[in-house]
């Protein structure tokens, strides 16, 4: 039985991520693929200072139109301060209260700012370092079959140019011409440099790497602006940034509440007046602000940068924050079997002796049959043999003992068989059929035993590997290696967890259907695809996008591009031909198609923490509203006193307090922000569970305990009352 | 007279069993009603005259046209009417007032049945039975069509099409609200209702004095008014007046009727849309808010046992809280006890009831429809907290869907709102006031919440003749009503082009007790949010009054 390899039969070797040697082990967070990140903190010192003048930068009010929540806070410390300056022309005894809380209601707004100017900061920090690589480039252009020297903005799509040992290459392009070894590490963050060819699916190079041995022509295909590192730019400089759907939806909600609540606010005058006690402006600010939904207003900006950021951290790259979103709401995956399900290899898994031939000379045998074969496959028969006890030399070793009478036997298509002469003695190995015939040829025969053992590795998904000898005439069938595809360690536990997540994952593979039936139970994938062409994703693709699921996938070949145009999230691999590339809306530039898990994930997260973080806000009004209402009042309507169950100090003290809790529980929050709340495959009822525990009813109770503990404080403070 | 816990158990627990025994019929016959091919033949009768094609489907623009158009003329009609009512009554009865007409007519075509007027002195038979009953139904028809069209825009996929806006008004009123009607009037003319048309004044041959009894086709109007969570009663002390009300059974049975339809609607919504867990969740949340406010209310009442002068002496305080509760929590407005003189803390929960946005379990048909736009919020919140763009019922919730659901729940508490600070400012309103201080404030506030939310019952204290007065109630009732629909029937549109996402276990669960906790707690936070200042400077400053 033979297998058609899948096109992937080749990888272009997956760089394990951050793994290399001379890398610093950093502390390392494990996500949901299995694979381990450097953790970064969600800021350091340097990236603070930076932001604290960028924050008052943003108070332009400019900048503050996108944010409707933070720009009614502007306009409210405004109108705030105006009461103020008036009231201190008055001599009014409230000043000191007013400035308090004017003062603290443009804090709120700085740290809104402040927020968003961290995040920024944060991919502010990796654009500088990805453009210092480009700055300067010239690149030999080659025209009329001379190359001139142009500097690197120049360059053109269709251009041609030359690179050599040593050049970095000036943009983005597909080789035309050539090999070379690449150093992407600019890009990728690995040292380990990546072979580029002409042709085939590794032909695509970036701009910014560099070519470390060899010549290559390239032609250029992205105009100067365009570049992968010019769109990574933009993308984590959050220059591009555009609210995504589900941004979209939300700013709904919280303009809404804003409106809601500036009518809430406004009507107090009149309704307060037929009381008799018109509060006055700086409190009605202090309400609306309080009231209206500052806390995700604020953070909602830092949030999307930094779910950007996190993709950039895994070492993806968005053509939008659309794409990130989508990739929450998968819900089939189809996933390429080699590489992503198994290693991509088929390995030897047991020795299955002849009828009548001892195990141990059987597995010598085998040994001595793979010693000079430096495919994974024979390697892997020498390795388990030595595993099994198998103690013989090495080929180098055996070749000193014969004194050079070893003759390896490579494989080829006629014979089908590969092995080695020792000597009078031959040993093979090889597909059943081409074992039996050069046995039938030598005048033996295949024992039933043998057959039998072959079928029965081949029903079950296996690949048998016959291996014979032959002294001069004597030929004998020793017996039957079972290979199989092995499936990565830990890979069952990671669909049984996207299962829970809701997300289906299919396996695509080229294998025919019993090996592919096989390895699908085994990996524990919902459904496979075998014998599976481009055309058949395609067609997969469609049907399971007719039935209401959302699709990812990835793909590095050309003939792969119209199914990563089609599914709703196309992972292409940075190793891959362009074509794919630009029909994906992700490209991993660690190629590691694994990493499509750990994208879902981020996705997932984003909507998230959004979500989380505006029930946290909303529910935060209640508490805020027991403050503020029975201060502002008390004063006519004794019995009120009753709604202050936070037994705060003065009307002044819980109004102070209420608008303080307001702004610093933004700060708080900025790091969960940027970090995200924790994502965990659960599914979504346990997920509702706790985000509604945490911060549902956290957002309930916390804001009393914060507002008590700072009007506490606010009355050991002299002069405020 | 002393609250009777006893009593209150009592009712409400007969009240359990019977709703529970009758949503699912109902239910499940309204289903049949909304979904059914079949055109009756006195039916057909009715498209041929008027030019309906029965069997072709609107879009949501075409359907709120119809309702909108229906609705207008509707106004027209009855204002007309009023005008002239002495030709109709044969000069027995005098013209309505202009303001009170217009007033009237309103508040009949949106649900509200704000009486501005004195029925018994106002309005004679003709105008009764032709004009406001026909209104009582067709208001109550349109409710529950557009709710109809929004279930359909869940259950459908890949169409403009809602149904036919005309085709439900028929089948509502002949295949549910008719028959219910004559059922529920049979039984209360059996319970002692009135239903004659004897003029209103005769002697009392005892006495010699001529005393004023009034009569008329009673028990006919209080089966509708009631039925259809209209609240326009026949007479002006509404379910307060022993002709329409005589005893404790026609009393709980009112009670009954009137949460009848909007607590069977769920179970409705459930076997269209093919989830009947879906459909048991929105009744839970209703049932469960409807439970808590009427024990609020029960308490409010029986706190204060000093305060209730305006209660119902003749069932006992329980029956008269268990009817305010119901009454305010389904949009109807008929009372039983005057919710002017309730203690403070239980005038609040009436119009806290009201300011729930009529959803627990609402007006027939609205009260669906308020809170599946709940939901809409709720499932918003709650798919990103799963981490997934939200969806409900397979629909994906987007701008565009917030946008109108958003609206839709601004709507109300702006008017209410905004026109309460109007109506404050206007110091004609203010000054001619009976009562002063907090109590002042909630009589306005209450008006307000009663108009715009389309219940109709009232405060007192509040001369609704006032041109000024009845114009900004007039713009309550209006707005309150027809803007709602039709953004509720805009989402329906936006639903039904939809392809649904078919449900998975990353896919946040509408039912269970998880999300009918989430969807609970959201109707009470917004509508405490939003109406909290309002209620602390009337009811709450009232009844903490020291």
């Amino acid at each position: 039985m033979t297998t058609t390899p899948t096109k992937h039969s080749t990888p272009a070797q997956p760089n394990p991520p951050h793994g290399a040697p001379g890398h610093v082990p950093a502390p390392r967070v494990t996500e949901l693929s299995g694979h381990a990140y450097k953790r970064r903190k969600a800021f350091n010192r340097q990236l603070i200072l930076d932001a604290i003048p960028e924050s008052f930068v943003k108070l332009d009010p400019r900048q503050l139109r996108h944010s409707p929540v933070m720009f009614t806070v502007l306009l409210g410390t405004v109108v705030s301060a105006i009461a103020c300056v008036v009231q201190i022309a008055q001599g009014s005894p409230d000043v000191v209260f007013s400035l308090v809380i004017t003062i603290w209601l443009l804090l709120t707004v700085l740290f809104a700012n402040f927020s968003e100017a961290l995040a920024e900061g944060r991919g502010k920090a990796q654009a500088d370092s990805l453009r210092a690589g480009r700055e300067g480039l010239i690149a030999r252009r080659l025209k009329g079959g001379i190359d001139e020297s142009v500097p690197a903005p120049d360059l053109r799509k269709g251009d041609l140019v030359v690179c050599e040992t040593g050049d970095v290459i000036p943009s983005d392009g597909e080789i035309v011409e050539g090999l070379a070894m690449v150093d992407e590490s600019a890009i990728t963050g690995e040292s380990a440099p990546v072979i580029r060819e002409s042709g085939g699916d590794r032909s695509a190079v970036t701009g910014g790497t560099k070519v470390i041995s060899d010549r290559i022509v390239v032609r250029i295909t992205a105009d100067p602006g365009q570049t992968f590192i010019d769109r990574m730019i933009a993308l984590v400089e959050g220059a591009e940034r555009q609210k995504t759907p589900n941004e979209i939806a939300l700013h709904v909600l919280l303009v809404a509440l804003t409106i809601v609540f500036l009518v809430v606010t406004a009507a107090l005058v009149p309704f307060a007046n037929l009381a008799g006690a018109i509060p006055s402006p700086v409190v009605l600010v202090a309400l609306l602000v309080c009231l209206i939904p500052t806390t995700i207003g604020a953070l909602v900006p830092a949030i999307g940068i930094a779910g950007m950021d996190r993709l950039v951290r895994h070492n993806v790259l968005a053509t939008s924050g659309r794409a990130v979103e989508t990739a929450g709401d998968i819900t089939t995956l189809l996933l390429d079997k080699t590489g992503t399900i198994t290693f991509g290899n088929r390995r030897a898994v047991n020795f299955l002796p002849a009828p009548g031939v001892p195990e141990g000379e059987f597995i010598e045998a085998s040994r001595l049959s793979s010693l000079a074969d430096e495919t994974p496959e024979g390697r892997s028969i020498v390795d388990l043999a030595a595993e099994r006890g198998a103690t013989g030399p090495d080929l180098a070793e055996l070749t000193r003992l014969r004194g050079g009478q070893v003759t390896a036997v490579e494989f080829t298509a006629t014979t089908r068989m590969s092995g080695l002469d020792d000597g009078h003695q031959r040993y093979r190995k090889g597909a059943a059929s081409a074992v039996a015939h050069w046995v039938r040829e030598l005048g033996g025969d295949v024992p039933p035993g043998v057959r039998d053992d072959v079928d029965a590795i081949a029903n079950d998904g296996g690949t048998p590997l016959v291996v014979a000898s032959d002294d001069g005439g004597r030929p004998r069938v020793l017996g039957t290696v079972h290979l199989a595809d092995v499936v990565k360690p830990g890979i069952a536990d990671r669909f049984a967890a996207l299962r829970r997540m809701g997300i289906r994952t299919v396996m695509i593979t080229g294998d025919n259907k019993l090996t592919a039936a096989a390895i699908a139970k085994e990996a524990g994938v919902d459904d496979y695809m075998a014998e599976a062409t481009p055309e058949d994703k395609l067609t997969r693709i469609r049907q399971e996008q007719e039935a209401g699921q959302l699709v990812a996938m990835t793909g590095d070949g050309t003939n792969d591009a119209p199914a990563l145009a089609a599914a709703d999230v196309g992972v292409a691999m940075n190793s891959g031909t362009q074509a794919a590339k630009e029909a994906a809306n992700m490209v991993d530039l660690d190629s590691d198609p694994t990493k499509l898990i750990d994208v879902v994930a981020i996705g997932k997260q984003l909507l998230i923490t959004r979500g989380s973080l505006t029930t946290f806000s909303v529910a935060n009004d209640v508490a805020k509203y027991f403050a503020i209402i029975p201060a502002l009042f008390v004063a006519v309507f004794p019995g009120l006193s009753l709604l202050n169950i936070m037994g705060l100090t003065s009307p002044k003290s819980a109004i102070m307090a209420a608008v303080i809790f307001n702004a610093i529980i933004i700060v708080l929050l900025v790091p969960l922000a940027l970090r995200g709340v924790r994502y965990r495959a659960v599914s979504a009822q346990q997920a509702l569970r706790r985000n509604l525990l945490i911060y549902g009813v956290g957002g309930l109770i916390a804001p009393f305990i914060g507002i008590k503990i700072i009007d506490l404080l606010l009355a050991v403070v002299p002069g405020l009352h | 007279m002393q609250f009777s816990f006893l009593s209150f158990i009592t009712q409400i627990a007969v009240l359990i069993v019977a709703l529970a025994a009758v949503h699912r019929p109902l239910g499940a016959y309204l289903a049949r009603v909304a979904d059914g091919d079949r055109h009756l033949r006195f039916e057909r009768w009715i498209y041929k005259a008027t030019g309906v094609s029965p069997d072709s489907s609107q879009t949501w623009k075409a359907y709120a046209r119809s309702m909108v158009a229906l609705s207008v003329a509707g106004v027209i009609l009855l204002y007309v009417a009023q005008r002239v009512q002495p030709l109709l009554s044969g000069g027995q009865v005098a013209g309505v007032d202009p303001w009170v007409a217009m007033n009237t007519a309103i508040s009949f075509i949106t649900n509200t049945n704000w009486q501005a007027y004195t029925p018994e002195s106002t309005v004679g038979f003709v105008i009764q039975m032709a004009f406001l009953a026909v209104q009582n139904f067709a208001s109550a028809a349109i409710g529950v069509a557009v709710v109809f069209a929004l279930i359909r825009g869940f259950a459908r996929k890949g169409t403009d099409s809602l149904g036919n806006f005309w085709v439900d008004m028929t089948r509502l009123t002949f295949r549910v609200l008719l028959p219910l009607a004559a059922i529920a009037a049979a039984v209360l003319i059996v319970a002692g209702i009135v239903q004659n048309f004897w003029p209103t004044s005769v002697a009392n041959p005892l006495t010699g004095v001529s005393q004023t009894i009034p009569g008329g086709p009673v028990a006919s109007q209080e089966a509708i008014k009631i039925l259809g969570t209209n609240g326009g009663g026949y007479f002006n002390a509404n379910s307060a007046h022993p002709f329409e009300n005589p005893n404790a059974f026609t009393n709980i049975f009112e009670v009954f009727l009137l949460l009848m339809i909007p607590f069977s609607l769920p179970y409705t919504f459930g076997r269209i849309v093919g989830s009947k867990k879906q459909g048991y969740t929105i009744l839970t949340v209703m049932g469960a808010l409807w439970l808590i406010t009427e024990s609020l209310m029960a308490w409010a009442i029986a706190a204060w046992p000093s305060l209730g002068e305006g209660l119902e002496q003749r069932f006992g305080p329980a029956a008269s809280g268990i009817f305010a509760t119901a009454t305010t929590l389904t949009s109807t407005g008929a009372v039983n006890a005057a919710h002017d003189s309730l203690p403070p803390l239980a005038g609040g929960m009436a119009m806290f009831d009201m300011m729930l946005g009529e959803v627990a379990p609402g007006g027939v048909g609205s009260g669906l429809y308020g809170m599946l736009v709940l939901a809409i919020v709720a499932v918003f919140l709650g798919g990103l907290m799963v981490g997934r763009t939200p969806e409900y019922l397979g629909k994906k919730i987007q701008a565009r869907h917030m946008t109108l659901a958003a609206l839709y729940l601004l709507v109300t508490p702006v008017l209410v709102i905004t026109l309460t600070g109007a109506a404050v400012l206007i110091p004609s309103v203010v000054g001619d006031a009976p009562s002063q201080g907090p109590h002042q404030f909630s009589e306005l506030l209450y008006a307000f919440t009663s108009a715009a939310n389309n219940n109709g019952s009232a405060f007192a204290g509040l001369s609704a003749s006032d041109p000024i007065i009845s114009s900004l109630i007039n713009v309550a009732m209006w707005l309150g009503r027809v803007l709602p629909m039709l953004l509720v029937l805009a989402l329906a549109g936006c639903f039904a082009q939809q392809e649904p996402i078919p449900p998975s276990p990353g896919t946040l669960p509408t039912y269970g007790p998880l999300f009918a906790g989430l969807l609970g707690t959201v109707a009470v936070l917004f509508t405490a949010l939003n109406y909290f200042p309002a209620l602390a400077l009337g009811p709450i400053a009232e009844g903490t009054l020291r």
